[in-house]
């Protein structure tokens, strides 16, 4: 029971998109607050539970559980003290119990299930959670028998490509070589995707468990954290958690007292998109122009400074814990068909209520974005509605029954990639879109092979004809065609994938390739 | 953020040789300077080399490939605009015709006269509170007209409420 003199717990998020809207002021406010009435608190500064439209959220430890607020903001934190806010007393902003919200109960949280719980800085928080069993299970076993159990739990790649990450890691474990390396792929570059950056601020001590599984399991004693630029926070985090894991005996000579050595080092990307593509992310690590590799050799032979390397998204390593904590088995037995375990789904753009939902595969994407999410932000109709970043489909409003999961996507002619949902409404301009794939495909391109160098910039003064009216039936045919070289002769998935969301506009949206031509601009070129 | 000291030749060969012995130091060599100066001024292109037994043509290549070098003095605050999808579905475009019509702003250009530059980024992370911004380093959402004219007046008011 809460007396006068007990030190009450309130919980502030530190995470980056709470930060956003304001969390720093309100967790000042409360500071000052608190002092002026005398009352005792230590404000926790934890990860965000994912409802980011709540955000910045004020949570208060009561004996009956978590009370949640907001959204909250500074201005309303005296109104909060009066109403009792340190007994979960009654207010406007008062959700209740954080655990019995809709969008937490709908969830089944494995790998985000101390985000927002803990102080993603706090080994002994992490302890108290179930942190660090998965690495003492591994550390019982043989390497082949660690990357059999993540073979057998059926967790494929979370970055996008979805290859089976035991397999993987079964070809670096059979590698023969002086040096190996585990490389975490944390360049989350694709728009409406922040699962990675989440994880990394609110839990980062369950990624480096994770490569430190990974580390032992094939016998590698080094590792890099690749992190786009982008994101400050993350970075900041990041390197506090590994002095604080190096410090626990967590990294450095010998794991845990296991005798197997494993140093782990942040590396900054540069702002550039294709870093997200394994084999440019390497070039990026070795210090070159992040120029795609072709392959084979595959980086799990020949990897970082050519030796064999696992390359993982951060949500793969971070699956790893509790795989191995639980077993392969418990982890398959959630999903359905090929797509096994659970997705961390993020849902983005014109939407009422985004934010993060771990669930099983198989919910569909009318449940995420209707029943979840509340529709759109702006209130009008959802149009179009973007899947797996920008080199994914635009699904109409009359296409979101399909289940997330990636064949059931990949038979649409989307994907699900890294788990990003973009909703739009009826105010989007889909050859406007179309247009904008080009255009960014142009500009992140790492100019090696020719049909996405050239074709990308192609791509824009095509659909500029196209906007502008010229000889539009010729100008989709060329459209077509391009889209057809690109995807068919491209080295990697950007060029490759680029033709997939202007594609999907053309197909599923042709009226906007063919609006009134707006006044006033000069002509362009015809087809050639 | 203001006030970055002037490119000196001197420090920046410490900072070189203090990061040197990283296995593919290029990036963090670069990062390092850049955050020193606020640039990577093109005199660091020979010290990067020799530290790395690598030539000239590399460092340089290195530096113009990614976005974030820039290889003059930073202005006074930049503000780094997400442009991507989900701040599109937000209307992120309708800033960049605010910032042109109302400070004539052009995102991108780099005018050596203004002191505050607006570049384009892809993606913060921050798709469900957008549309969004990086700002010295923080992050802000849900950026409308009005509060995007207080950063590019320089208040802090606009980064930390």
């Amino acid at each position: 029971m809460n007396t006068p003199a007990q030190t009450i717990r309130i919980f502030v998020p530190i995470d980056a998109a709470a930060l956003s809207v304001g969390a720093e002021g309100v967790a000042q406010a409360i500071a000052r607050e608190a002092q002026a009435r005398g009352v005792a608190v230590e404000i926790v500064r934890n990860g965000t539970r994912g409802m980011l439209w709540l955000e910045p959220l004020v949570e208060v430890e009561t004996p009956a559980g978590r009370i949640a607020y907001g959204p909250v903001a500074a201005k309303d934190v005296p109104a909060l003290f009066d109403a009792g806010l340190t007994s979960g007393g009654s207010h406007a902003l008062r959700l209740g119990l954080t655990d019995e919200l809709d969008w937490m109960k709908r969830q089944q949280r494995l790998t985000f299930a101390r985000i927002g719980v803990t102080d993603p800085l706090s080994l002994a928080d992490y302890r108290d959670h179930d942190g660090l069993a998965g690495l003492k299970a591994a550390l019982g076993m043989t390497g082949a028998a660690i990357a059999e159990a993540v073979k057998a739990s059926g967790l494929r790649g979370r970055g996008g490509a979805g290859f089976p990450t035991g397999i993987k890691w079964k070809t670096v474990h059979d590698a023969q070589a002086e040096q190996k390396y585990i490389v975490c792929n944390a360049d989350e570059g694709d728009s409406g995707t922040f699962a990675d950056r989440m994880l990394m601020e609110g839990d980062p001590f369950m990624l480096i468990e994770g490569m430190a599984i990974a580390a032992i399991a094939v016998g590698a004693t080094r590792g890099y954290i690749y992190l786009r630029s982008e994101y400050p926070h993350a970075h900041r985090t990041l390197q506090r958690a590994i002095l604080k894991a190096q410090n626990a005996g967590l990294l450095g000579d010998s794991v845990l007292g296991s005798g197997h050595a494993f140093h782990l080092e942040v590396r900054l990307g540069a702002g550039a998109y294709i870093c997200g593509e394994e084999t440019s992310l390497l070039e990026s690590l070795e210090g070159k122009r992040a120029i795609v590799r072709a392959k084979p050799p595959l980086p799990a032979l020949q990897g970082l400074f050519g030796k064999p390397t696992v390359v993982n998204n951060v949500l793969s390593f971070a699956a790893v814990p509790w795989i191995l904590q639980h077993g392969a088995q418990a982890y398959a037995d959630f999903g359905l068909g090929r797509s096994r375990g659970t997705l961390p789904v993020q849902l983005g753009g014109n939407v009422k209520r985004g934010g993060l939902i771990e669930l099983a595969f198989g919910i569909s994407l009318r449940e995420i974005i209707e029943d979840l999410g509340g529709g759109t932000l702006s209130g009008r109709p959802i149009r179009a509605v973007q899947v797996g970043g920008p080199l994914g489909a635009y699904l109409t409003a009359a296409q979101l029954d399909v289940p997330m999961d990636y064949e059931a996507l990949a038979s649409m002619r989307a994907m699900l990639g890294h788990g990003g949902i973009v909703v739009f409404d009826d105010s989007v301009d889909m050859a406007r879109q179309a247009r904008f794939a080009f255009e960014f495909c142009a500009k992140e391109s790492c100019g090696k092979c020719t049909p996405c160098r050239i074709g990308a910039t192609r791509g824009v003064e095509v659909m500029d004809r196209i906007i502008a009216g010229v000889e539009r039936p010729k100008n989709i045919a060329v459209l077509r065609d391009l889209s057809k070289l690109m995807t068919d002769a491209s080295l990697c998935a950007m060029g490759g994938l680029t033709p997939v969301p202007v594609l999907s506009a053309l197909n599923h949206f042709s009226e906007d390739f063919d609006r009134p031509v707006p006044p006033s601009k000069s002509l362009p070129m015809a087809a050639e | 953020m203001a006030g970055y000291p002037a490119w000196d030749q001197d420090s920046a060969q410490l900072i070189v040789a203090g990061l040197a012995h990283l296995e593919g130091a290029t990036l963090p060599i670069l990062h390092a300077l850049q955050e020193e100066f606020g640039h990577v001024d093109p005199q660091a292109v020979p010290l990067i080399a020799d530290a790395l037994n690598l030539s000239r043509a590399e460092v340089h290549g290195a530096i113009s490939f990614y976005h974030d070098f820039r290889t003059s003095p930073a202005p006074r605050r930049v503000i780094k605009l997400c442009r991507a999808e989900a701040c599109q579905a937000l209307g992120c475009e309708a800033l960049v015709e605010h910032l042109a019509q109302d400070h004539g702003i052009a995102v991108d250009a780099h005018s050596q006269t203004s002191d505050v530059a607006v570049e384009t980024v892809y993606c913060l992370g921050n798709c469900a509170l957008g549309p969004a911004a990086l700002v010295d380093g923080e992050l802000i959402g849900r950026i409308d007209p009005a509060r995007l004219s207080e950063l590019c007046a320089g208040s802090d008011r606009g980064v930390r409420t």
